[in-house]
């Protein structure tokens, strides 16, 4: 009856200890040990006399160039700069730890990035997920943006495998789930984004070596959602809010989106666009950088048509430059209470 | 009897990080994996069952792992196999297969042999546990 046993040369070497295979009595969900960012180089433990130089391993991790590119193509938004820095410390110190063979439990790196639109919350987490492959923290270093679509089904049933598949897609990466208080609808008891938060706190408990969750929304509705979630808000350790944009930071803005189109400003637009910022600021649905961009969009149509308008031949100097006339036809200077050109076309 | 199949039957059973270095090969190659289960050991049996569905656009495998984690917990003492699928144009098949969990005990096949006209003998596996009916082979392990 007894089959013949297993072919020569595959018996499993008594080594090899660590095998997937299911047998009974063992879990064998948990024998995958985390791995330790810091160790997976096979270092050996340093003496306790040693001493490690931070400002190298600063070089070698290349966050430099993160911080570099975050200060050059992000204006202002100093308190979040600050908070990045941060953090990149407590990550770079914790690999100097382990080093020594500290104990480091991994630091909980969940974020929330509260803020009114247009702060550059994306553009940030962007820059984060970078920041932290770039110190071994995240193995691929990519960035998974959702809203409550992807996240939440439409029928029973339908929520749990729709929510797992985007954790499964932002595994090794970042999640950024935007508008993230969406998720949560307190008028609606069965709402199925309940499910999905439940999902995403288990995942964010237990498989924190794996991703890191960022919300990002609005600050007032962010915060009523952790209030009625004080799991989500407990499992989030940095609460990072972005200031809204002072004038000259939109100007400087600006100016920097206009280089990056190959436009620029004649010397008296210069002072019309400044104008327009401060009249587009105080009025409804004004969304920072957003808005700025979308300005200058529409003023780089007012321009086509005003060359296209004219029978003389054009040059380079023309092409690149917008004069205040592309701005001033703008409805923000023709109404002081207008709705304001460049967040859409309804008038109240 | 230990049954083989697959990329890797040739080796020794893969360690769960052996496993990730593998689904992380096939998923920056583009592969879309998925994880199937049988309790139907023959050699035969291309129709495995599908655990969830194939995973598309992963970037880590982390995610796979996961799946077959799962798919250990819910399926003990089953065959679990991981494939991964080329899209590509031109390939558009199964790129790698390799079984990552078994049952504890194999008992193995019978060989039949049926005479047949003209002294012929006719030869057929029977695979013991097949006597049991689906979902009560290997020690009654649904």
């Amino acid at each position: 009856m007894t089959p013949p046993d297993r072919l020569p040369g595959s018996e499993i070497p008594a080594s090899r200890v660590g095998f997937g295979m299911s047998r009974p009595g063992r879990n064998s969900a948990g024998s995958a040990t985390p791995e330790e960012p810091d160790n997976d180089n096979g270092e050996e433990t340093l003496p306790p006399d040693a001493q490690v130089d931070l400002s190298k391993d600063r070089a070698e991790t290349g966050i430099d160039d993160v911080f570099k590119a975050l200060d050059e193509d992000l204006v202002g938004l100093a308190p979040v700069k600050k908070r990045i820095q941060e953090v990149a410390a407590l990550l770079l110190v914790d690999r100097a730890r382990a080093r020594f063979g500290l104990s480091t439990s991994r630091p909980n790196l969940h974020m929330n990035f509260t803020g009114s639109p247009g702060t550059g919350k994306t553009t940030v987490a962007v820059r984060m997920s970078d920041m932290l492959h770039r110190l071994g923290y995240l193995r691929r270093g990519h960035l998974v943006s959702v809203t409550r679509d992807d996240l939440v089904g439409q029928y029973v049933g339908h929520t749990a495998p729709k929510t797992k598949e985007v954790l499964k897609r932002a595994m090794g990466g970042v999640l950024f789930i935007d508008e993230a208080y969406y998720l949560y609808r307190e008028d609606n008891e069965r709402d199925y984004g309940q499910e999905s938060i439940e999902i995403l706190l288990q995942v964010m408990e237990n498989q924190r070596e794996d991703l890191v969750v960022i919300l990002a929304g609005y600050k007032d509705k962010m915060d009523s959602f952790f209030a009625a979630n004080p799991g989500m808000s407990s499992r989030i350790a940095h609460h990072i809010d972005f200031p809204d944009y002072t004038l000259d930071e939109l100007n400087d803005i600006g100016k920097l989106m206009m280089r990056d189109e190959g436009y620029r400003f004649s010397e008296e637009a210069e002072k019309t666009f400044r104008d327009y910022l401060k009249r587009r600021k105080d009025q409804p649905r004004f969304a920072n950088a957003r808005s700025v961009r979308n300005a200058i969009e529409r003023a780089r149509l007012r321009h086509a048509s005003r060359l296209m308008e004219t029978d003389e031949s054009v040059g380079k100097d023309q092409l690149i430059t917008l004069t205040p006339d592309d701005f001033l036809r703008s409805r923000v200077f023709a109404e002081r209470d207008g709705d304001g050109d460049s967040d859409g076309d309804s008038k109240k | 009897m230990h049954i083989t199949q697959g990329t890797f039957s040739y080796l020794p059973e893969l360690t769960d990080d052996e496993i990730r270095k593998q689904i992380q090969y096939a998923l920056d190659n583009g592969w879309a994996c998925s994880v199937e289960f049988t309790d139907d050991p023959h050699p035969r049996n291309v129709y495995w069952e599908m655990w969830g569905l194939p995973m598309f656009d992963l970037e880590d495998a982390a995610g796979v792992l996961a799946e077959v984690n799962e798919c250990r917990k819910a399926k003990p003492e089953h065959y679990i196999k991981l494939n991964a699928y080329d899209a590509s144009y031109g390939k558009q098949t199964t790129a790698l297969s390799f079984i990552v969990a078994r049952p504890s005990e194999e008992p193995g096949f019978r060989l039949d042999r049926q005479e047949w006209h003209d002294r012929t003998i006719r030869y057929t596996l029977h695979p013991y546990v097949a006597e049991k009916p689906h979902g009560e082979r290997y020690n009654g392990q649904k």
